[in-house]
């Protein structure tokens, strides 16, 4: 099994994600969809890795999930400030940069 | 387990290249169909349960792809800990929170999806053109040394990038905890301040406890008093009032846990007459 079916999988679950990304509205869920693109490439770098024989692309992968790990619980914490101020999880209302 | 590992090195026998493609070909309907699926239910729960069997089946495909150690750090830390935490704010915001169907920007669906078609057509393009060779195993990439493999790797060639990543971590941590962090408004009610309180109110004994000479003594049914009519101090505020005679019905949670945008409260409940004065 050749690794270009792994990295058309980790293509089609990138754009999958940014549809999601593009679509829904609640920032949860939006969020979710950016961990679904992040995973998606590290499914590339494990693929890639694999294919060059060495193990410097599941590092990178590695790091690219400590970093997702971060993210999530800041961009979570943010979300949370938003919520108690607006009483809302939608991206459509946190407009107030908007005019 | 071992052997999913094992079949991540199809070097061998014609069998072992089987089970490769039809463990590869189960995961990916299986992710892809998860992954469509978290862009089309319309419940935000729902998305991280899909979110959970795509990231499982990644765990795999990493497990047979000889990167065990990203399998079992996808399982421990995505599913287990990154996970956790979107339910965890789920169940903060509300459980029930689902997104609304309404287009707010006109053709904004179509749009997006005219831009996934042309990025799919774009990456595939870019694929099909790079010259993506088959698997070359190493030492490096077996089962047994992966682990010491990337221990050697981090600490040596990527020891600057994983200090880096400690920074990172830590200034998350305290950016979470800032921005968590609410100050109070008002100062924190002692003891006097809330034996003052119980006086003024003239109510000085404990509340009574729900479900009193109601049917059911659940948390949510008021107790009757001695003239029949219901209490609503037996209630927590927290909690709907229902009927205390009424049998128990199910109750969708779109009904009782609703939260609208506008006011930010709970929707009054239709079996109650009234709402509650001090809620």
């Amino acid at each position: 099994m050749t690794p270009v079916y792994y990295v058309a999988l980790s293509v089609i679950l990138f754009v999958i994600g940014g549809v999601g990304v593009l679509v829904r509205r609640n920032a949860i869920v939006v969020f979710m969809c950016i961990e679904l693109m992040l995973n998606a490439c590290n499914l590339a770098f494990v693929a890639f890795a694999r294919m060059h024989g060495n193990l410097d692309g599941q590092v990178i992968a590695f790091f690219v999930m400590v970093v997702a790990a971060a993210e999530v619980v800041v961009g979570l914490a943010i979300l949370m400030a938003i919520y108690r101020a607006r009483r809302s999880a939608s991206v459509d209302d946190a407009n107030l940069l908007k005019y | 387990m071992t052997h999913i590992l094992a079949a991540g090195h199809n070097t061998g026998t014609n069998t072992d290249f089987v089970a490769t493609e039809t463990v590869y070909w189960i995961l990916a309907i299986g992710s892809v169909g998860a992954a469509l699926g978290m862009i089309l239910v319309r419940r935000a729960v729902h998305c991280a349960l899909m979110l959970a069997v795509v990231m499982l089946c990644l765990a795999t495909m990493y497990a047979m792809q000889g990167a065990p150690f990203l399998a079992f750090v996808q399982i421990i830390v995505y599913t287990g800990a990154v996970l956790m935490l979107f339910l965890f704010v789920l169940m903060l915001i509300g459980i029930s929170s689902s997104d609304s169907i309404v287009e707010t920007i006109k053709g904004q669906r179509m749009a997006a999806g005219l831009l996934a078609a042309g990025l799919l057509v774009l990456l595939i393009l870019g694929i099909g053109h790079a010259a993506i060779g088959p698997a070359t195993l190493s030492n490096a990439d077996a089962g047994a040394n992966n682990l010491p493999g990337i221990a050697t790797l981090i600490f040596t060639t990527y020891v600057f990038p994983f200090e880096v990543t400690g920074a990172l971590l830590i200034t998350a941590a305290i950016g979470a905890m800032v921005l968590a962090h609410r100050e109070r408004a008002t100062p924190r009610p002692g003891q006097r301040d809330l034996a003052a309180r119980r006086l003024a109110s003239g109510h000085l004994a404990p509340d009574p406890p729900p479900g009193v000479y109601a049917l059911h003594d659940a948390a949510d049914r008021p107790a009757l008093l001695p003239d029949g009519t219901t209490s609503d101090l037996s209630v927590s505020s927290a909690l709907s009032p229902r009927d205390p005679n009424e049998t128990p019905r199910f109750v969708p949670a779109d009904e009782t846990l609703q939260i609208t945008a506008e006011t930010g409260g709970r929707e009054p409940d239709p079996v109650t007459p009234s709402g509650r004065a001090d809620s």
